[in-house]
C-alpha cells in the first residue's frame, strides 16, 4: 500500500465511487434482463412479431380481389375437453371480415376453466392477421358434459400484400391450444419416474 | 534499503494454507486460479475425449456402458440413460471449459497476476473482494459437479440439452433437481464473475501508477479492462434469464411457458444477449496476451497501439448488438435477418484491424521463434480460420443450412478451443518464468505445441467437412456416410490429450530442475513493467511506484 495515509484514504474513497457505479450497473442490466420480459410481450404485440396476432375492434378498409386460404388448428395441452374447429379452413378475399367456430366439450365430470392461447404461421402472418371478436381473450368454463360454441372474427390486413416474404403466402394456419388455468404447478415439483421406461416417452420434449 | 526492509518485517509472509485460504494477494489468488483453471480443464478435456471415443464409430460405444457404471442401470435402461448422458457431457463439457477453465485461466489467473503488476500498482482495489471471487468458484463447480449424479429427465441424470439450457427442455423436460443444481452453480460463478470484474474495473480505473495514461497502457491491461465492462454488462442477463428458468421450475412463475403468456423465444434472446459477449469475454484477453508477445519476439513496440486498444473496444461494443445471428432458424423476420447478418460482418473490421496489426508488427522485426511466440503465432493462424468460417456463417442463408451442424462446432472450437486456448497456454510460457522463477525446458515445451498444434486441427478440421456434408451436433450416433472424419477427428482428440500430458509433465520437469530464469528472460523486446521485476516477483511490488515518462 501507499506510503502516505492521506491519500490512501482519498484513493479508498475513489474505489468506492467506482465500485458503487459498476455496482448500479450491475443491478440496473438484472432490471433491464426482468424488464425484457413486459416489453417483449409489448413488442410482440404490436409487431406481430413470433406469431403473435392482433386484436382489433374495427374491420378492414378495403377488401383485395386475392384468395387466401386460413386453416384451422386446434389443441389441448393437459384440459379433459375435446376442442376442435367446426370447419378445416376457408377460403376469403384479403380484407374480408369472416367468422370461424371452434368447438369445445368437457369431457369431464367436474366444472373446468380453460383458456386458449394462439398463434399464427407463418409468423409473420402474425402482425396481419387482426382478431375483433375471439373466445380466447377471456377464461372459459364448462360444466361436465357441455358443449360450447366459440366464436372467432378476424380479417387479414390488405397491407400484408406489400410485406415481401407475405407476397406469395396463399394460406394461414390459425392455431389454438387450450390450456388448463388452474394446476400452474411448479415443473420441479413434479414427480420423477425413476423407471427407465419412461424415457422414450420424453423423446418428444427431447427432439426441441 | 532500511525501510524495505522494516517494510518486509510489517507486511509478513503469511505461511501454510493460511496464505492460501485467507489470502489477499493478487499473485497468490492467481496463482490458484490458474491451479483451479488446470484442473478443470483435464475434467472437461476428459469429457470431451470421452464423446470423440463414442462419436469414433458409428453406433454406441461406450455411453451406455459409462451409464450402468456411473448410474448402476442395465439393459435398455442403460442405453436411453447413456443417450442422455452423452448429451450430459456436451453441457458439461462447456459449460465447464467457458465458466470454469477459460475463464478463470485468463481473467482470474493471468490478469489477476500481471495487470496490477503492469499498471504499476501494489494490489488489486479491493483485495478481500479478490479472495471471495475466487473462493466461490470451487462451490460453483462442485454444485455443477454434483448436477452429474442427480435425476433430471425421467429416467435420466444430469444436465442435457446444451450450455444454452433452452426452455422447454430446460423447465418442463427435465424436473428433477439436477437443472437446479447447475442454474445455482452458473448463480455463484457469475457472482465470482462479476465481483472481479468491479475489482479489474477499479484497479484499472484508480490504481495506475504516475504518468500511466489509459493511452500508454499495456494492451493486456486494455483487454481485460473491456472484458470486465463485458462482465459487467452481460452477466447480469444471464443471471436474469437463469433466475426466471429456476423461478419457472420452482414457484409456477411462467416467463417461458405459453399457457401463462410467456414465450421460450424470450429466453433464447435474454441468453444470446449474454452469450454473445461472453464469447468475446473468453477472447479479448487473449488478444491482449497475443500482442505483448509478438511485440516481445519481434523485438518491436505493437503496431498500431491505439488502433489495436479501440478495436477491442469497438469489438466489445458491437458484440452487444449482433446476439439473433444465433436464432437466425428461430423465425426472426427477414429484416432482423438482415440487421444481424450486417452487423455480425462488421465485426470482421475490427478483428481485422488487430490481425494484420499483429502481422505489421511482426513485419521486419528481428522474430525470435521461442515457445511462447510459436504459440502466439499459432493463435493468429487458428484463429484467422475461426474467423473466417465465422463471417461464413453470420450470412442467415448459409446458417439455414449450417446452423447446428459439425460446421458450428468446427467454428466455435476454432476460435475458442484452438484460439482462446493457444492464447492461455501462449501466456504460461510467457510468463511462466515470471511467476515462478523457474525457466521450463523449452524441447518440452514446444513438444507441446506441436502436439497439440497438430492434434487440434486433426480433431476440428474433418470437423467442417463432417459438417457442410450435413452432421448435426449434439448426437451419440450418426449415419455410416459419417465414419471416416470422425475417426481422424477422434484420433486428434487422442492426440490433444496426450499433449496435456506432456503439458503436465512440462510443468513437473521445470519445477524439479528449478533452471534459475532471471528478471527477464526474454531480452530487450519485452518491455512492459512485469520484466523490470525479480523472478518471482516479491510478495508486495511497486512500494516505490513506478514513474512512466
Amino acid at each position: 500500500m501507499s506510503v502516505e495515509p492521506n491519500m490512501d484514504r482519498a484513493k479508498q474513497n475513489n474505489n468506492r465511487v467506482v465500485a458503487a457505479v459498476c455496482v448500479a450497473f450491475f443491478g440496473g442490466m438484472v432490471g433491464m434482463a426482468y424488464a425484457a420480459v413486459p416489453l417483449y410481450s409489448l413488442f410482440c404485440q404490436v409487431t406481430g412479431y413470433g406469431g403473435t396476432t392482433q386484436r382489433t375492434t374495427q374491420y378492414a378498409d378495403r377488401i383485395l380481389d386475392r384468395d387466401i386460404t386460413i386453416r384451422f388448428d386446434a389443441n389441448t395441452a393437459g384440459i379433459p375437453w375435446k376442442f376442435e374447429p367446426v370447419a378445416r379452413s376457408v377460403t376469403i378475399k384479403i380484407g374480408e371480415t369472416t367468422q370461424a367456430h371452434y368447438t369445445a366439450t368437457n369431457l369431464s365430470d367436474k366444472p373446468v376453466t380453460g383458456r386458449a392461447t394462439f398463434n399464427v404461421t407463418p409468423d409473420l402472418a402474425g402482425a396481419y392477421f387482426n382478431k375483433v371478436e375471439c373466445f380466447c381473450f377471456t377464461d372459459t368454463t364448462l360444466k361436465p358434459g357441455e358443449t360450447l360454441d366459440m366464436p372467432v372474427v378476424f380479417y387479414v390486413d390488405p397491407d400484408i400484400v406489400d410485406l415481401p416474404e407475405m407476397k406469395d403466402v396463399k394460406t394461414i394456419t390459425l392455431s389454438y391450444t387450450m390450456f388448463p388455468t388452474e394446476g400452474d404447478k411448479p415443473v420441479a415439483s413434479a414427480p420423477v419416474e425413476d423407471d427407465g421406461k419412461t424415457v422414450s416417452n420424453t423423446e418428444g420434449k427431447l427432439g426441441g | 534499503m532500511a525501510h524495505a526492509a522494516a517494510h518486509d518485517d510489517h507486511h509478513h509472509t503469511p505461511r501454510g494454507w493460511v496464505r492460501w485460504v485467507y489470502s489477499t494477494n493478487h499473485k497468490d489468488i492467481g496463482t490458484l486460479y490458474l491451479i483451479f483453471a488446470i484442473i478443470a480443464g483435464i475434467i472437461g478435456g476428459f469429457m470431451s475425449v470421452m464423446m470423440r471415443w463414442e462419436l469414433a464409430e458409428p453406433g454406441i460405444q461406450i455411453f451406455h456402458g459409462l451409464a450402468s457404471m456411473v448410474y448402476g442401470v442395465d439393459g435398455d435402461a442403460a442405453l436411453d440413460a447413456g443417450k442422455h448422458m452423452f448429451n450430459v457431457f456436451t453441457t458439461m463439457h462447456a459449460l465447464i471449459m467457458i465458466f470454469f477453465m477459460v475463464m478463470p485461466a485468463l481473467i482470474g489467473g493471468f490478469a489477476n497476476w500481471m495487470v496490477p503488476i503492469m499498471i504499476g500498482a501494489p494490489d488489486m482495489a479491493f483485495p478481500r473482494m479478490n479472495n471471495i471471487s475466487f473462493w466461490l468458484l470451487p462451490p460453483a463447480l462442485f454444485l455443477l459437479l454434483t448436477s452429474f449424479f442427480v435425476p433430471s429427465a425421467p429416467g435420466a441424470y444430469g444436465i442435457g440439452g446444451g450450455w444454452t439450457m433452452y426452455p422447454p427442455f430446460s423447465t418442463t423436460g427435465q424436473p428433477g433437481p439436477a437443472m437446479d443444481l447447475a442454474i445455482l452453480s452458473l448463480h455463484i460463478a457469475g457472482a465470482s464473475s462479476i465481483l472481479g470484474a468491479i475489482n479489474f474495473i477499479t484497479t484499472i480505473f484508480n490504481m495506475r501508477a504516475p504518468g500511466m495514461t489509459l493511452h500508454k497502457m499495456p494492451l493486456f491491461a486494455w483487454s481485460v479492462l473491456i472484458t470486465a465492462f463485458l462482465l459487467l454488462l452481460s452477466l447480469p442477463v444471464l443471471a436474469g434469464g437463469i433466475t426466471m428458468l429456476l423461478t419457472d421450475r420452482n414457484f409456477g412463475t411462467t416467463f417461458f411457458t405459453p399457457d401463462g403468456g410467456g414465450d421460450p423465444i424470450l429466453f433464447q434472446h435474454l441468453f444470446w444477449f449474454f452469450g454473445h459477449p461472453e464469447v468475446y469475454i473468453l477472447i479479448l484477453p487473449g488478444f491482449g496476451i497475443v500482442s505483448h508477445i509478438v511485440s516481445t519476439f519481434s523485438r518491436k513496440p505493437v503496431f498500431g497501439y491505439l488502433g489495436m486498444a479501440y478495436a477491442m473496444v469497438a469489438i466489445g461494443a458491437v458484440g452487444f448488438v449482433v446476439w439473433a445471428h444465433h436464432m437466425f432458424t428461430s423465425g426472426i423476420s427477414l429484416d432482423a435477418q438482415r440487421y444481424f447478418t450486417f452487423a455480425t460482418m462488421v465485426i470482421a473490421v475490427p478483428t481485422g484491424v488487430k490481425i494484420f496489426s499483429w502481422i505489421a508488427t511482426m513485419w521486419g522485426g528481428s522474430i525470435s521463434m521461442r515457445t511462447p511466440m510459436l504459440w502466439a503465432i499459432g493463435f493468429i493462424f487458428l484463429f484467422t480460420i475461426g474467423g473466417v468460417t465465422g463471417v461464413q456463417l453470420a450470412n442467415a442463408g448459409l446458417d439455414r443450412s449450417m446452423h447446428d451442424t459439425y460446421y458450428v462446432v468446427a467454428h466455435f472450437h476454432y476460435v475458442l478451443s484452438l484460439g482462446a486456448v493457444f492464447a492461455i497456454f501462449a501466456a504460461w510460457y510467457y510468463w511462466f518464468p515470471k511467476m515462478t522463477g523457474y525457466m521450463y525446458s523449452p524441447f518440452i515445451a514446444r513438444a507441446h505445441f506441436w502436439i497439440t498444434f497438430i492434434g487440434v486441427n486433426i480433431i476440428f478440421f474433418p470437423q467442417h467437412f463432417l459438417g457442410l456434408s450435413g452432421m448435426p451436433r449434439r448426437y451419440i450416433d450418426y449415419p455410416d456416410a459419417f465414419a471416416g472424419w470422425n475417426m481422424v477427428s477422434s484420433y486428434g482428440s487422442y492426440l490433444s490429450a496426450f499433449g496435456v500430458l506432456v503439458f503436465l509433465v512440462g510443468v513437473f520437469e521445470a519445477f524439479s530442475k528449478k533452471r534459475i530464469a532471471g528478471a527477464n528472460p526474454w531480452g530487450e523486446g519485452a518491455t512492459t513493467l512485469e520484466w523490470q521485476l525479480p523472478s518471482p516477483p516479491p510478495y508486495h511490488q511497486w512500494e516505490q511506484l513506478p514513474r512512466i515518462k
